[in-house]
């Protein structure tokens, strides 16, 4: 690998990582402040102006917690657990197309990876929750790993209309098929439903966040949990949430293409830059749509949600894939 | 059967229809009903920088008024103590000296008097007791402390100045009260 190949990437890698982080950080600033508005409150006003600066408080006050691991758990996978979950909400973001040449992997199986560590997020949870030693941590552990196994398969068989349609697994692909105002929500609304649908149930966003239920569960799979480990899974959440409605973006939302511009005919370096804020706004709408959604649905029952799972989106997801099949055949 | 109020509504039990079942229309029209109150006016009041009108007659903190010439009013009657249901007040009766005469009014005083804030339900009966129109209550609020020592409110707490600037008003409280007395 050529050296100039390995230092883009690496400014890639940083840059990034520090995007995600700071979208994660101040996801938690507007999660409050949106909450507040769509109840007629104010929300954090108090550290910085509007409270900008609360983000940095939070993250004071969770390095300055006693950190605290029961006596019987299993200290390793304890440990182990929030930094697992951190690292594949990490992970999904390598190959996100953020503009014509802005992806740290171009990987031609970008959609396969991103559901695949997806599934990985699983073990986080279930290790943390299991690790606990605690029964409603494992309750909750396995109320989240149950939902979240449910709802992939929903999210795979959506996913496979959209490969049918650009024949392609690669994200790349998919984004650049997708070109002026040729977007797949246009082909897909049922599939961009249900996509959104599965996308709230695996990053356990309300009002699928079964895994924490405080009245039945106490706190979920994080029970136990405190100082900076709690943070981190905390943290994660909105990182994935973060993620997820990129990759919505990606697949439905025209990634970042947007109507009346076309990047081979500008300057790289200003089209990558135009790119990577077209999909970082349609990304951060995608975000405040989650949050809006969290503050006006209330939580499901569990089996409730098992049935929704199971026996509405899965069946709706393969009817879609059908009739994509016969749309992709009749005028393919 | 006859109705017992005109607000009783017919319960049916009909199913839902497809729409109704697919709860998408009802949850897109939920959100719009939360996107409607993200405009809306905040009802939050900032509380130190501002702060919230309270009605004349809310009762908040006490104090012990002074009358006309600035001579104290209670006479440590002990009927404000009685009258609390939640035993908040305390005091020790003392007897006026001579050359007193201008800093209490009668020949009994409260050498001490004393309001446990953490007790007191601010109910208002310690006022209605009160044979001397010594002690109200007053639409201020009781500040927060750290210590539970701090709550217990003695006479230096309670007792409004002499000064005419630092004289607490109560007149509207008391035409409120009187009228209520004889409508």
């Amino acid at each position: 690998m050529p050296l100039y190949l390995i230092i883009e990437k690496s400014v890639l890698v940083l840059f990034l990582f520090a995007v995600t982080m700071g979208v994660a950080a101040y996801s938690t600033w507007a999660e409050r402040k949106i909450a507040a508005f769509l109840q007629d409150r104010l929300g954090p006003n108090r550290a910085g102006v509007f409270g900008l600066l609360q983000p940095l408080a939070d993250g004071v006050k969770m390095f300055m917690k006693e950190e605290f691991i029961p006596s019987n758990a299993e200290k390793l996978l304890f440990i182990a657990g929030p930094g697992l979950f951190m690292f594949t909400a990490l992970m999904t973001g390598a190959v996100i197309p953020w503009g014509p040449n802005l992806q740290i992997a171009d990987l031609n199986i970008g959609i396969l990876y991103v559901l695949g560590f997806v599934s990985v997020g699983v073990y986080g949870i279930m290790i943390g929750g299991w690790a606990s030693n605690n029964k409603y941590s494992l309750f909750g552990a396995i109320r989240a790993s149950s939902q979240m196994i449910s709802y992939e398969l929903a999210m795979g068989l959506v996913v496979i209309a959209i490969i049918m349609l650009t024949g392609s697994l690669d994200l790349k692909a998919i984004a650049e098929q997708q070109k002026g105002f040729n977007w797949n929500i246009i082909y897909q609304p049922f599939g961009f439903l249900i996509y959104c649908i599965t996308a709230l149930a695996e990053c356990n966003r309300a009002p699928f966040d079964l895994p924490e239920c405080e009245t039945e569960l106490i706190g979920g799979f994080h029970t136990e949990y405190s100082s900076m480990k709690l943070g981190f899974y905390l943290f994660a959440e909105y990182i994935n949430m973060f993620i997820s409605a990129a990759v919505i973006a990606t697949l439905y939302l025209g990634g970042y293409n947007m109507p009346g511009l076309d990047y081979s005919t500008m300057n790289p370096i200003l089209g990558n830059a135009i790119a990577f804020l077209v999909l970082f706004i349609k990304t951060l709408l995608g975000v405040f749509v989650f949050m809006w959604v969290r503050w006006t649905l209330p939580r499901f029952r569990y089996d409730q949600l098992m049935h929704l799972g199971w026996k509405i989106l899965i069946p709706l997801a393969i009817f879609n894939m059908l009739l994509t099949g016969a749309g992709v055949l009749l005028f393919g | 059967m006859q109705k017992l109020t005109n607000r009783s509504k017919v319960v049916s039990q009909k199913d839902m229809s497809f729409l109704e079942k697919a709860y998408v229309p009802a949850i897109l029209s939920g959100m719009g009903i939360t996107l409607k109150h993200f405009f809306k006016k905040k009802s939050t009041i900032a509380y130190p920088e501002q702060e919230r009108s309270f009605s004349p007659v809310y009762r908040g903190r006490h104090v012990l008024k002074r009358d006309e010439k600035g001579a104290e009013r209670c006479t440590a009657c002990g009927l404000c103590a009685v009258a609390c249901p939640a035993e908040a007040i305390t005091m020790t009766a003392a007897e006026r000296k001579k050359g007193e005469e201008n800093l209490y009014r009668e020949e009994k005083y409260a050498a001490v008097y004393e309001i446990n804030m953490l007790r007191c339900i601010f109910c208002g009966l310690c006022e209605e007791a009160c044979p001397k129109e010594a002690i109200f209550l007053t639409p201020n609020i009781t500040p927060a402390y750290y210590d539970r020592q701090d709550f217990v409110y003695g006479k230096d707490m309670l007792v409004e100045g002499i000064a005419p600037e630092d004289r607490v008003d109560i007149s509207k409280r008391q035409t409120w009260r009187d009228n209520q007395k004889h409508p």
